[in-house]
């Protein structure tokens, strides 16, 4: 397990996430997907707070993990607005496909 | 210039107050009438205009009298006799030290400007009170007044002018009014068509006038009248440019441009056609424009600047040139004319030409010359003003429609008789002593051609002003076949007292004001540089010689030749016009070639049509149209087109669709971090 493992993972579940927040027509998947991009982030900080930057020499665990954990907590706080939205457009549209919700068109 | 602590500093200041008010109650009367008093009371702004018009006369002569004693009266002080009352720096662009590249508003004070001042304060005083009785009733009286006052403001402000910016600029104000005030019955096409003519013709001389004040001003270092009159300028000017085949003079260069202007200004042929269609302007206008303001300024430029004209030898021979041949041209026109107001209009066309080539003759013209101007703006006024109150008696332009007037138009009558003797030349009137003196200036100048054509524009200007008079006053009354028709041709005719008082005051000075005056001008009027004229006299010693000692000289039998031609004139003209029906009369289509050449101007408004329509039109503006719409038009639909494709390319990334927008992102996302000068 080294740092370009890590990172790796994070590029992967970054891509998978960015192509699902993409093509995803359900609302829901869209987020999950969203939730995968903003996790591969974290993966990275982690990663770089365990094995140091390839410039840096070590890094600094402790800081490192808890900016992770902020991220978490924020993430969590973000991802019920989210649902809340979510509950509130399928009430008012009795779906959630996001191609039809296109109310941004000018 | 004088220190002015020698003449009593706070007389001085005083003075120059007065300065100050003679620009600020003209321009307060336009201000007050033109944005408020006009629409509420025409009537009341009438009178505030002419009240402050009255002023303004009264502080002319206060200015006349302050610059008698302090300047005329310190020759010490003010060997020149110019002053400066104040002189302000508007824009400096002066870089190179010596040299004084500014913009300035200033009062120059010479015997000319004084006397150009007095002038026309005087008679823009008297065709203000005139105008009261003539605009009466006419609903665009309130725009009049206001108008009238700006136009005399402007011309005020040209006269008193201390550099050619502030002449320029008073330049372009004074066509501007002329413009408003020639098409002031705007819902005539006619009188729209001549105020457009007259802008277009004079804007086109000013862009030479542009052109060679900068010139002028900048290669001799300066804008100002002072240093351009002085031998400097006149030498840091004359160097010759050669550029391949072509050599121009840099002064001669300057001084024609901005001849230029003053050409088109004082309407000399080829550009004097705007001045007798300018007649569609209200008579007052007229008689505004072609006694004191306007058309004047171009002779006045011309003297303004004559030390240096003088010193360009080429450009006074255009003067000349073009003086003389306006001033026979347009009499030999004005002897055919029908419309009372063209036949003043074309004999002032033709004394302008006195006073141009007069100035064109030499240095010792140019008292005549000023003389000139000044005995014609009072007689000049006259014949137009009592031409309105004719034309308000009979309703109709036309001599054909006049004739016998006499009797009911008393008061005009004898006063127009004093100016047609005026005018004519006869001996005292006031024409008499300043077209003398041009003939004689001529003539001792040895300038032949220019002194033959002063005398057959005297005996021709004799002729067809009496013609104009025995047609108007004198055999029976024609009138108009409409008139006849709506029998209303013996409704009495009355003179108003407001019209005709300010003819009566002008009778006075067009009588006597030749004799009384030729002493001042002989005395004190001369080009500002004494000596100037000596040491460029290319044209021979006579400018020399005149521009010290008194003019004229010898030739004793010039004045009993010329009032014999006049008399002759006067004579020929009774003989075919006065008794009844001896001479040609108004012959019409069965006129012979040369009259109908003669009544048809020459042609010369045809030529312009002629070269405005197929030259202009044809060979210019519509291959320019054609470029317009299809090339410049073309490229313009080009560029728009492509930036419309784009923007609609771009629109369709804009559909609403979230994901769309964050694609949009990620790839900019990427392409920031592979391209971008972010990261390592």
């Amino acid at each position: 397990m080294n740092l370009t493992a890590c990172l790796a993972l994070s590029a992967a579940l970054f891509a998978i996430g960015a192509y699902g927040l993409v093509t995803r027509r359900n609302m829901i998947a869209a987020l999950m997907s969203l939730e995968l991009m903003v996790n591969a982030a974290l993966i990275n900080f982690v990663a770089f707070a365990r094995f140091g930057g390839p410039h840096h020499g070590h890094g600094d665990p402790e800081s490192g993990s808890l900016f992770a954990l902020f991220a978490v907590a924020v993430t969590a706080a973000e991802m019920a607005l989210a649902l809340a939205i979510v509950i509130a457009v399928h009430r008012q549209r009795r779906h959630l496909d996001i191609r039809e919700l296109d109310g941004l068109h000018g | 210039m004088g220190d002015p602590a020698m003449t009593g500093a706070s007389a001085w200041e005083t003075l120059g107050r007065v300065g100050y008010g003679i620009l600020a109650l003209p321009f307060l009367s336009f201000l007050i009438n033109g944005l408020w008093l006009g629409r509420k009371s025409p009537r009341a702004s009438a009178w505030t205009a002419t009240a402050l018009m009255g002023l303004n006369l009264a502080l002319a002569v206060i200015l006349a009298m302050g610059y008698r004693a302090m300047v005329l009266g310190d020759p010490q002080g003010f060997p020149q006799r110019t002053a400066l009352l104040w002189n302000h720096t508007w824009m400096d662009f002066t870089l190179e030290p010596g040299t004084a590249l500014a913009a300035r508003f200033g009062f120059y004070l010479d015997p000319i400007s004084v006397m150009m001042v007095l002038v026309i304060s005087f008679i823009s005083f008297l065709v203000n009170v005139y105008s009261i009785g003539y605009m009466q009733g006419d609903k665009g009286a309130g725009r009049f007044f206001p108008l009238l006052s700006f136009f005399s403001f402007t011309m005020l402000g040209l006269v008193v002018s201390s550099n050619l910016v502030q002449t320029f600029f008073f330049w372009e104000l004074v066509g501007a009014a002329s413009y408003l005030l020639i098409g002031f019955w705007y819902t005539k096409p006619s009188a729209v068509a001549a105020s457009k003519k007259a802008f277009v013709l004079t804007r086109f001389a000013d862009a030479f006038f542009l052109m060679g004040m900068l010139v002028t001003g900048i290669v001799a270092g300066g804008f100002d009248f002072a240093h351009l009159n002085g031998p400097e300028a006149a030498a840091a000017l004359n160097h010759t440019l050669t550029a391949g085949m072509f050599t121009c003079n840099l002064l001669t260069l300057g001084t024609l441009g901005i001849y230029m202007g003053a050409w088109g200004k004082s309407a000399m042929f080829p550009f004097h056609v705007w001045l007798p269609d300018a007649m569609e302007g209200p008579t007052p206008v007229s008689s505004l424009i072609h006694s004191a303001t306007m058309v004047v300024a171009g002779v006045y430029l011309t003297a303004r600047l004559f030390p240096l004209f003088s010193a360009a030898e080429h450009t006074l021979r255009v003067v000349e040139f073009t003086g003389a041949f306006t001033a026979v041209f347009a009499a030999a026109i004005a002897c055919t004319q029908t419309d009372l107001k063209r036949i003043l209009a074309f004999s002032t066309l033709s004394q302008l030409g006195l006073m141009m080539f007069a100035l064109g003759t030499g240095g010792s013209a140019y008292p005549a010359s000023m003389f000139h101007i000044f005995t014609h703006a009072f007689f000049k006024c006259l014949l137009f003003l009592s031409a309105g109150v004719v034309i308000h008696a009979i309703h109709s332009n036309d001599v054909r429609d006049a004739g016998g007037l006499r009797k009911s138009l008393p008061r005009t009558y004898w006063a127009t008789l004093i100016a047609v003797l005026a005018i004519a030349g006869i001996f005292p009137f006031s024409g008499f002593f300043s077209k003398e003196e041009i003939l004689h200036a001529a003539l001792a100048n040895g300038r032949y051609g220019a002194f033959l054509a002063g005398l057959a524009t005297s005996a021709l200007t004799a002729f067809y002003m009496s013609r104009y008079f025995f047609l108007v006053f004198h055999g029976p009354r024609r009138g108009s076949p409409a008139h006849h028709a709506h029998g209303d041709g013996h409704k009495p005719i009355r003179e108003g007292l407001l019209m005709t008082l300010p003819i009566l005051v002008l009778a006075v000075p067009s009588a006597f004001i030749g004799w009384l005056s030729k002493g001042f001008f002989l005395d004190h009027v001369k080009p500002p540089v004494p000596g100037f004229a000596e040491g460029a006299s290319a044209a021979g010693e006579s400018h020399g010689a005149g521009l010290g000692g008194t003019i004229g000289g010898g030739a004793e039998w010039l004045p009993i030749v010329a009032t014999v031609l006049a008399l002759t004139g006067v004579a020929v003209s009774w003989y075919w016009y006065g008794l009844k029906k001896n001479g040609p009369g108004f012959p019409g289509r069965a006129a012979p070639l040369w009259y109908r050449v003669l009544a048809d101007k020459f042609y010369i408004d045809e030529a312009y049509l002629f070269l405005a329509k197929r030259v202009g039109g044809r060979l210019i503006a519509a291959p320019a149209a054609w470029v317009e719409r299809n090339i410049v038009n073309g490229a313009f639909d080009l560029v728009t087109g492509a930036v419309r494709k784009l923007a609609f390319l771009q629109g369709l990334f804009h559909n609403g669709q979230v994901q769309v927008y964050i694609a949009v992102a990620l790839v900019g996302l990427w392409l920031l971090a592979r391209f971008g000068s972010v990261g390592y």
